[in-house]
């Protein structure tokens, strides 16, 4: 089966039931994609394919062939960060760091839907042409990746400063007197 | 332990109580905590930041490894009985199998020894692993399938046929009590505190409250699944481990095998979360001895399933606090007791009565934890064990005890201030709970506070605010320990067995070490996650910080004495003594007079060394019984309720911390933020549903056991005093723990408040308020 994974293209000959997951992890050696739940509750597994954000726990890799699959490891050239990388560190938008790439691949996804004037589950105007990224679309949107540590404020943060046109209240207010 | 050890330890407890501030270790206050102008207390970004976010950090279940097998385990569907017979025939024609293990082919192991049984024993339970056909829990692994992928393994395990002898375990908490209790211990000691009459006490107060809270069982739930990469040589084990305590694995599975602590290898360089969970339970031991079997290396990775199923958690509470009150607020008497769950095989009491030994003052106390004993997995210590849910019951009754009496709960609390720990009676080494409570009052707007419950509300939506006290005590267990080596081109190495599990380890010791050393942290490397390395390190308790820096501020005092040695009569340092000189500049220098100086570089040059290795180990962590250690946090809470659906909405957080001093601004703010996010989930939707008929965790899964989300989560602000604390390293305490602390009853207090319903059952769930 033929498929491009982060602008490579590669065939591979495979299990059937290889979930997209797995073949990224276990046999391409592509370890950023992270198992967390491998039934779709938690988001830690997020990839992008054609540029939408799917569960690639929940997919068959042989259901996506042909297609263009970026992973974490896909989205900067070697070597760089993509600016949302880059604030999700300038934010500590993450602490252990495992549920940290799905967090990425579906905040640059949900960037794009947002883009595309999707609408979800808090939009008040389903015909609007624009939607915008308020910190309730943002939370919603992202409500699907899960992080345990609890870095979510610094999630938003980070989204919010890469993302949205108002990219004013900053978190960041501790103050050690 | 037999009376005589009782007497020599009491005995021992009161003369360290009694010894002279000076003979203990922070007698002398850490030299960095006069420095202001250093590395600590600067908001550094994680140094291991880019590794994680372009997915580089290299996880246990990431190790790449030529003729790797894939295990799979099949769990017990009884939670007591035997395995009268195991079919393992299909599983083994299975496409790709190469081994089927159960206790009837398992190499001889022996029990792995419980964690708190001994300084290094990491095993959840002490049961025999595999080894006979006994069922303990439901749940209990009985087969391992080793296969050439993870697809074949899963499959064939699902082949595996058992026939059980059903023999009706223990999995109520009625048939438990029905069964008896037995007095609780925690850390070797009782947990039980008797001062004064407090039952007569209550019984004559004027204002009195006394209710019984619970709380459900918990579970970690770590975004990375427990998992482990390893292989033998000849009798030698590596394990990359997802682990919070290497070298307690190392020797815990030294012992299972009846190999030497040395011949086992463990590295855990990154961790995806633990918050208690990531030690040793069956699945390394299990995936070690089939490794042995097959002599290939194995992959082990749990699903979320199996995680609940083998992984324990934190145990059901179900607490009653009793408080009785003069008509000032003055308390006459606490009690707080109450019974948790655990089981016959492990050593882990829920100690809920600990914060309340050192909170507030009163006339009388008696505090106590009695166990009942079920069929479970072995609950285990889960972030903030004992003050998570203590706090929940405790603090919940100083609100209602402050809306009998008619006082502020704020007030109520800074009249029971204690000038001395109230049950031990040691002075406080630092404390400064009233002004967390002054500032954080301030910053959240207490003052607007409506007294009367469910007296604001906005549309549908009822609004309250409420308040709660977190603590959590300093601890440093023994084993700290460190290695540094200082290169003439003025680089330093510096070595601890820790773990980085996200806490920001990794960060703010290169940020510590570097200010001891007088380098910039671009020159120092800080090594940790290996048994090669010096340390028994428990990434637990909120003492790694303690320890860690312990330990290197002991190999920091031996490097200094060796660089002076080899300085010599030659050297601008000449006639200065360890004590008497610290890091600056690439260098040491004199601490009275800076200009009397030398960089590393001319020391190392003139004595013709290329590099110097020093490795020293911590003092005993005395200062913990001679001082009453504790950091606390004063916790606001906006809670929104619809009036129509009793939807709970959590629309403002505030935590106020008295941690000591803060190393890293950014990294802390986070382990705060993080403690409160699950203390939202303890409040409102975490629980671990136990079928008490049959003993099965019926929500195994995280699309059924619920964790905070990101619309569960407002924007939580962090603030705290700053103040260093004299008598431990760095000033700081730990900040891992006391964050989930007293948000349970900050929550529970503001649904009261706007709603005048009191929920006593934790979670707080819409359908408890309608």
């Amino acid at each position: 089966m033929q498929f491009t994974i982060n602008g490579n293209r590669m065939d591979l000959i495979m299990d059937p039931r290889t979930s997209l997951l797995d073949l990224l992890r276990d046999h391409l050696g592509l370890g950023g994609t992270k198992k967390g739940c491998n039934q779709g509750a938690c988001g830690a597994c997020t990839v992008l394919v054609d540029g939408e954000r799917i569960n690639s726990c929940l997919a068959l890799a042989v259901q996506y062939e042909g297609r263009s699959i970026t992973t974490i490891e896909g989205l900067a050239a070697q070597g760089s960060l993509h600016p949302l990388q880059q604030a999700f560190v300038d934010h500590d938008g993450f602490q252990c760091g495992y549920c940290t790439p799905g967090q990425i691949c579906s905040a640059v996804g949900m960037a794009d839907e947002v883009k595309r004037a999707v609408p979800s589950y808090v939009t008040e105007d389903l015909l609007l042409d624009e939607i915008e990224l308020t910190d309730s679309e943002l939370r919603e949107r992202m409500s699907g990746n899960i992080c345990r540590c609890g870095a979510y404020n610094g999630i938003v943060d980070a989204i919010r400063e890469t993302f949205a046109a108002d990219r004013t209240e900053p978190n960041d207010r501790e103050t050690a007197r | 332990m037999s009376v005589v050890q009782k007497v020599v330890q009491k005995a021992m407890k009161n003369a360290i109580a009694l010894a002279p501030d000076s003979w203990m270790p922070g007698g002398a206050p850490d030299p960095l905590i006069r420095e202001k102008h250093g590395l600590i207390g600067q908001p550094i970004s994680r140094i291991d930041g880019p590794l994680k976010v372009s997915g580089q950090a290299r996880f246990a279940a990431e190790y790449p490894i030529e003729g790797l097998t894939y295990a799979a385990l099949h769990y017990s569907t009884i939670a007591r009985g035997r395995i009268v017979n195991i079919s393992t025939t299909e599983a083994e024609a299975s496409a790709g199998v190469i081994l089927v293990m159960t206790h009837l082919n398992a190499p001889r192991l022996k029990p792995a020894p419980a964690f708190g049984t001994n300084e290094k024993a990491a095993g959840g339970d002490d049961l025999a692993v595999m080894q006979d056909d006994r069922i303990h829990w439901n749940g209990q692994p009985i087969a391992l399938v080793l296969a050439e992928t993870q697809e074949q393994a899963d499959h064939a395990q699902s082949l595996v046929r058992v026939h059980y002898q059903d023999e009706h375990g223990i999995t109520s908490l009625e048939q438990a009590v029905a069964q008896g209790t037995e007095p609780g211990q925690f850390l070797g000691e009782p947990l039980k505190v008797a001062i004064g009459d407090a039952e007569k006490l209550f019984a004559a107060a004027p204002v009195k409250t006394d209710s019984v809270y619970r709380t459900p069982g918990h579970n970690h739930n770590p975004i990375e699944l427990h998992a482990a990469t390893l292989f033998w040589t000849g009798d030698e084990l590596r394990i990359h481990d997802a682990t919070q305590a290497v070298a307690h694995a190392a020797w815990t599975l030294a012992q299972v095998f009846d190999i030497k602590e040395e011949q086992v290898h463990v590295t855990s360089p990154f961790v995806g979360g633990g918050f208690g969970s990531k030690t040793l339970w069956r699945h390394q031991i299990l995936a070690a001895a089939a490794s042995r079997l097959v002599n290939r290396p194995v992959r082990i990775v749990l699903s979320r399933e199996g995680v609940f199923r083998i992984v324990g958690g934190r145990a059901l509470t179900e607490q009653r606090v009793a408080i009785g009150a003069q008509r000032d607020g003055g308390f006459d008497a606490i009690i707080h007791t109450g019974l948790t769950a655990m089981t016959p095989h492990n050593a882990m009491t829920e100690p809920f009565i600990v914060a309340t030994r050192s909170l507030y003052a009163a006339k009388s106390f008696k505090l106590q934890v009695d166990t009942v004993k079920m069929n479970m997995i072995a609950n285990t210590f889960m972030r903030a064990p004992g003050e998570a849910v203590g706090t929940f019951a405790l603090e919940s009754a100083i609100d209602e005890l402050a809306m009998k009496i008619g006082i502020d709960p704020i007030e109520l609390r800074i009249r029971n201030e204690p000038d001395k720990d109230p049950t031990l009676g040691l002075p406080f080494s630092q404390r400064g709970i009233v002004e967390a409570w002054r500032i954080g009052a301030e910053r959240f707007g207490w003052s607007s506070r409506t007294t009367q419950p469910a007296a604001r509300r906005e549309g549908d939506w009822l609004v309250g605010i409420g308040c709660a006290t977190a603590t959590y005590p300093y601890y440093r267990m023994p084993g700290g320990a460190a290695r540094i080596t200082l290169t003439r081109d003025g680089n330093a190495t510096v070595g601890v067995a820790a773990h980085e599990m996200g806490m920001g380890t990794a960060t703010t010791h290169t940020q510590v070490a570097a200010d001891r050393l007088g380098l910039p942290m671009d020159r120092v490397t800080f090594r940790y996650g290996d048994t090669d390395l010096p340390g028994v390190i428990l990434a637990g308790g909120s003492q790694q910080t303690a320890s860690i820096g312990a330990g290197v501020a002991a190999a920091h005092r031996a490097l200094v004495a060796e660089l002076l040695k080899l300085a010599g009569n030659d050297s601008p340092l000449a006639g200065l003594g360890p004590s008497e000189v610290g890091g600056l500049d690439g260098g040491l220098a004199s601490l009275e007079d800076s200009d009397r100086r030398e960089s590393y570089a001319s020391i190392l040059a003139r004595a013709q060394r290329e590099e110097i290795t020093v490795e020293a180990e911590a003092p005993m962590p005395m200062e913990v019984q001679h001082w009453s250690m504790h950091s606390h946090g004063a916790m606001f809470c906006e809670a929104r309720v619809n009036a129509v659906s009793g939807e709970i909405r959590i629309s403002r957080f505030l935590g106020s911390f008295d941690c000591g001093r803060i190393i890293n601004p950014k990294t802390a703010a986070s382990q705060f933020r993080g403690g409160i996010i699950m203390g939202l989930g303890l409040a409102l939707m975490e629980e671990t549903q136990f079928d008490s008929r049959t003993g099965r965790i019926m929500n195994p899964s995280l699309a059924e056991y619920h964790v905070p989300v990101h619309l569960d989560v407002p924007k939580i602000e962090i603030m705290w005093t700053d103040e260093p604390d004299p008598r431990t390293p760095m000033g700081a305490r730990g900040v891992g723990e006391i964050g989930i602390t007293g948000v349970g009853a900050a929550v529970a207090n503001a649904v009261y408040n706007a709603t005048g319903k009191r929920v006593r059952d934790l979670p707080i769930t819409l359908d408890k308020l309608l």
